[in-house]
């Protein structure tokens, strides 16, 4: 019973990371249209055209592999992966011990790999440009999340996340200078890995700033659904990073009964919706950097990490 | 279990005679093939066989050969064993490709004598039970493959990385014969049990690792004394290649655990520290060599620097836990180094392999030539995909297992009470990670100019499937990649033995636990199941192609790219080959050299634009200077050619000259005699 129960509960992080994806795209691109002056899209907008994706016939390039059709299931089944095992509303999750955060970080990693294949596949300029493009960001990102996971990890004394989010909310880890750049680290990466301002636009088509949409040009369809998809879950994945390794308020502890999980998911929303106003808020006010300019700030990221790590050795907690 | 890899030995010299007395049969590439292939299956097997049943180690085996009054002793204990199966598993799969891709080779005879003694003295060196024996046949392992390099000597880029490989071997074999005499003593025996035996005191056992690095690291390609690594490794042919570059360093790797952990007597903390810094900069310089590079067998030789960087990460970790008396934390960092070491030689051999394939179906090795071969290469570039994914440390291949080990051996760092390396450890931990997110870039470009995209030259655009033989080769180790992947478990439980003799703690066995689970220290700790995560990711892969083509449409229809209104000719000369918008592979890691490189390789682009009205094409050049070579061996070959200079005016002295320095040499001689009494 214990079992069917836990289980049951996995398989509502699961849905409830996919389920809410979309609605928290729309949500900042409503936010975000507000803040300009604009009436923006509906909320239920990123249903709708996810929706209408998949109803269309795929079309893919004349001289692309099967990779090319492989490629956004496994991006998105990778994503979403990586989404459900990090907590949302409780922590310690029937497979919540399956991976790590690295395994999380790296789970993403294979996704971006298959994605820059997958836009190399069809041999067009665009798909090499975002590739390229990608590949560098990313060069710098991964480093400095995975410096991040370092950082929180010799704090927490565990790379299990529901571990660390257990730390976290019992208090101990304290105030520590180690934490705050921790956390701006990844704020950085987490704009820069999941195409916000100011490295990407989210909504450009211009081919000379556009990263990720130059990666996707070539997809259509049921595929563009997925990478779609994909992307709000990856959005989501970074909300729920930040929010459970340094705002683990509310989240509900193992073994805790219905109550707190209902408490947990509602802290959750509150939490998602917060992240959402300050992402909106922050795109609205920061213009697009130029292309190489971003090593510089991801490259930030990756030194404030580093700085942060070695803090640790020579400071002590508030 | 010695006197079966001695038979196997033996029976892989009477194919190279074999090799050499039938060079010009038909059928004598089949016959040293098939032979060494089925002889590594039996080597392969009794080194499983040990480890497995855990056999207690006999005593030496002494065979009369060599020098007369010492002999050559022989014993494989655990750790030669772990290597043992890690050479031979190459071995097997190298050979069984040779069956198909040693038909393509021009001059057969060049190769056949050499080979099967190649995989021998491998053999050899790691049964070897003293300094003697292990020397020569060390010396003999460089030679076999020195000839092995020099296959296709007629190209003048073979000769050159023949003449640095030599020089590079035996000041490598120097730097080892010193070790191994300090160790001895000048009484000394050279038997290890006995160097085992005796108390060092600790300036040799410190001599030792400097000397151990320089000879054991320059066989592996550590930077700054991997130069000849990326000559000599493409140069050869590709089961060559595969097997120095997968195998060959693996013994390199041997030597150092053989001289630092087992006969140099207890280490001090600060060995870790050098390394460690050792590895880390091997392993974020060679994956940027490789960015750098459009040859995609020096791509694999400068990728293998990296990987040896990561494996020498893990052993310096292990030699600074070990000092420490943290020997759970050591016998993981230990254990987590020799697994990379394994999937290493399954991926990089795998994708020798593949570039061989590669070579021989387009007549070329350079990125910018080729493309497109998914669609003709089908069968082969699955297995490519694999393995380049496993190298690229992404799960839920092996190369991720093995890396995610390494890291958790890094974050246990606070323990140890030194400063230094408190604050090394997690920064070499940060030059890992950038490493293994270049590698991710690396082999994106590797595969995706190889494979994807449409073809950049007529060959390309005309190439055949690879040979039975070599797909079955490429797709086994493929299997393998990702069967150790998803059961890291076995291979580390496997490994657990050679940790224990070495450093007297193994990892936690693994194999009881629940869902296949790893868990290098505790479960609070950390915990990785990769069998469960490539369920979930194959179970909701599923879910999503069946909801799809349920729900939506599943109609796939065919149609040109989108190129913004311009897509690119077609070739006149060469159907089928699109010129003008393809993304070139310079061009792909244009943003890595501006970024990181610029600063490392002092790369420049330079772009040289018509005037206006002029009609002659735009010119682009790409440079970079290697550092290391800048650094370190110009400033060393214009010393060494300046003492020669100064040396050579000794020839041309007048007889009265020379003889007034006979007179003044026996003068400083009999006043030094007479000193000395």
């Amino acid at each position: 019973m214990e079992l069917i129960t836990q289980f049951f509960l996995q398989l509502c992080e699961m849905a409830l990371v996919l389920a809410l994806a979309p609605l928290l795209t729309g949500f900042v691109r409503q936010l975000k249209a507000r803040f300009q002056r604009r009436a923006g899209p509906p909320l239920l907008q990123p249903y709708r055209d996810l929706s209408k994706l998949i109803a269309k016939d795929a079309i893919v390039a004349t001289d692309s592999s099967w990779l090319f059709r492989v490629a956004p299931y496994l991006i998105f089944t990778a994503t979403w992966v990586a989404a459900s095992l990090v907590p949302s509303f409780g922590t310690n999750l029937l497979f919540s011990w399956s991976g790590d955060l690295i395994v999380i970080v790296a789970l993403l990693g294979s996704a971006r790999f298959v994605q820059m294949l997958a836009a190399l596949d069809a041999g067009t300029a665009f798909g090499g440009l975002g590739a390229s493009r990608e590949a560098m960001i990313a060069s710098l990102a991964e480093p400095a999340m995975l410096m991040m996971v370092f950082t929180v990890a010799l704090v927490a004394g565990t790379t299990q996340l529901s571990a660390i989010a257990g730390f976290m909310h019992s208090g101990a880890a304290g105030l520590r200078l180690t934490l705050a750049l921790a956390l701006v680290s990844l704020v950085i990466v987490a704009l820069a890995e999941t195409g916000r301002f100011p490295v990407d636009n989210p909504a450009t088509h211009l081919e000379l700033t556009m990263i990720h949409e130059a990666m996707v040009l070539e997809f259509s369809g049921r595929h563009l659904a997925l990478i779609e998809l994909a992307n709000s879950v990856r959005l989501l994945l970074y909300f729920s990073l930040i929010s459970c390794i340094f705002v683990p308020l509310g989240i509900a502890p193992p073994g805790s009964g219905a109550g707190m999980l209902v408490a947990g998911a509602a802290a959750y929303i509150v939490k998602l919706v917060v992240g959402a106003t300050l992402l909106a808020l922050f795109e609205t006010s920061f213009a697009k950097m130029r292309i190489f300019r971003v090593p510089n700030f991801v490259g930030a990221a990756f030194m404030l990490a580093v700085l942060g790590m070695l803090l640790l050795f020579v400071s002590a907690p508030l | 279990m010695t006197p079966v890899i001695l038979l196997c030995v033996l029976a892989w010299i009477v194919l190279g005679g074999a090799g050499a007395l039938c060079r010009t049969q038909k059928w004598s590439g089949a016959v040293v093939y098939g032979g060494s292939s089925m002889v590594a299956v039996v080597a392969l097997s009794a080194a499983l066989l040990q480890l497995a049943t855990g056999i207690s180690p006999r005593p030496s085996m002494v065979l009369p050969l060599g020098l007369p009054w010492v002999g050559m002793s022989f014993s494989t204990d655990t750790l030669s064993a772990s290597f043992l199966i890690i050479i031979n598993l190459g071995g097997v799969a190298a050979s069984l490709y040779a069956l198909g891709y040693g038909r393509h080779e021009r001059e057969p005879w060049r190769v056949l004598p050499f080979y099967p003694v190649f995989l021998a003295a491998m053999n050899l060196v790691l049964i070897a039970a003293d300094a003697y024996s292990f020397l020569i046949f060390w010396e003999f392992m460089s030679l076999t493959s020195w000839a092995l390099v020099m296959v296709h000597h007629g190209e003048a880029e073979t000769r050159t990385a023949g003449i640095v490989y030599l020089l590079m071997a035996s000041a490598g074999t120097l730097a080892l014969l010193l070790a191994f005499g300090l160790l001895a003593g000048a009484h000394g025996s050279y038997d290890f049990a006995a160097i085992r035996a005796t108390h060092q005191p600790s300036w040799i056992g410190d001599t030792v690792m400097f000397l151990a690095l320089i000879g054991a690291g320059s066989k592996a390609g550590l930077v700054p004394l991997h130069v000849w690594l990326p000559r000599a490794h493409p140069a050869a042919p590709s089961q060559v290649s595969a097997l120095m570059s997968g195998v060959m360093t693996k013994v390199a790797i041997y030597a150092f655990i053989r001289l630092v952990f087992d006969l140099a007597g207890p280490p001090a903390w600060w060995w870790g520290l050098i390394v460690l810094i050792t590895g880390g900069i091997a392993a974020v310089l060679g994956v940027l060599y490789a960015l750098m590079e459009e040859d995609i067998k020096t791509i694999l030789a400068y990728s293998t620097i990296e990987n040896i960087g990561l494996i020498f990460v893990g052993l310096g970790l292990a030699l600074a836990f070990k000092a420490d008396g943290l020997l759970a934390a050591a016998a993981l960092a230990f254990t987590a180094a020799l697994f990379h070491a394994f999937n290493h030689a399954l991926f990089k051999s795998t994708l020798f392999f593949g570039a061989g394939a590669v070579q021989h179906a387009t007549g070329s090795r350079l990125l910018s030539q080729l493309g497109g071969l998914i669609h003709r290469m089908k069968i082969s570039a699955v297995p490519m995909l694999v393995a380049a994914m496993a190298i690229s440390s992404l799960p839920p291949f092996n190369g991720f297992a093995s890396e995610w080990l390494i890291l958790q051996a890094i974050l246990l760092s606070p323990a140890m009470p030194q400063l230094g390396l408190k604050l090394a450890v997690p920064a070499v931990g940060a030059l890992l990670a950038l490493a293994a997110s270049l590698a991710a870039a690396c082999f994106v470009r590797f595969y995706g100019f190889a494979y994807l995209g449409k073809p950049r030259s007529v060959g390309a655009a005309e190439a055949q499937e690879t040979d039975g033989f070599s797909c079955t080769a490429m797709s086994g180790l493929a299997v393998l990649c990702l069967a150790a992947g998803l059961l890291p478990g076995f291979v580390i439980d496997l490994l657990a033995p050679a940790a224990q003799s070495l450093l007297g703690a193994h990892m936690p066995t693994q194999e009881g636990l629940s869902w296949l689970t790893i868990i290098p220290i505790s479960a609070s700790r950390s915990s990785y199941d990769p069998l469960l995560i490539f369920i979930f990711i194959t179970v909701s892969g599923s879910l999503a192609v069946l909801a799809l083509h349920r729900y939506g449409s599943h109609v796939v229809r065919r149609a040109p790219f989108w190129g913004c209104g311009y897509a690119g000719l077609e070739d006149e000369l060469s159907p089928g080959v699109v010129i003008g918008t393809q993304y070139s592979p310079s061009g792909f890691a244009q943003p890595i050299r501006r970024v990181f490189a610029n600063l490392v390789f002092q790369a420049r682009d330079k772009v040289t634009m018509p005037g206006p009205g002029e009609t002659v094409p735009a010119e682009f050049a790409s440079t970079w200077r290697d550092p290391v070579w800048a650094a370190v061996y110009t400033p060393l070959i214009s010393a060494i050619s300046r003492v020669a200079d100064c040396a050579n005016q000794l020839q041309y002295l007048t007889i009265r000259r020379y003889l007034g320095f006979v007179f003044i040499a026996l003068i400083a001689l009999l006043i030094w005699v007479a000193l000395w009494s």
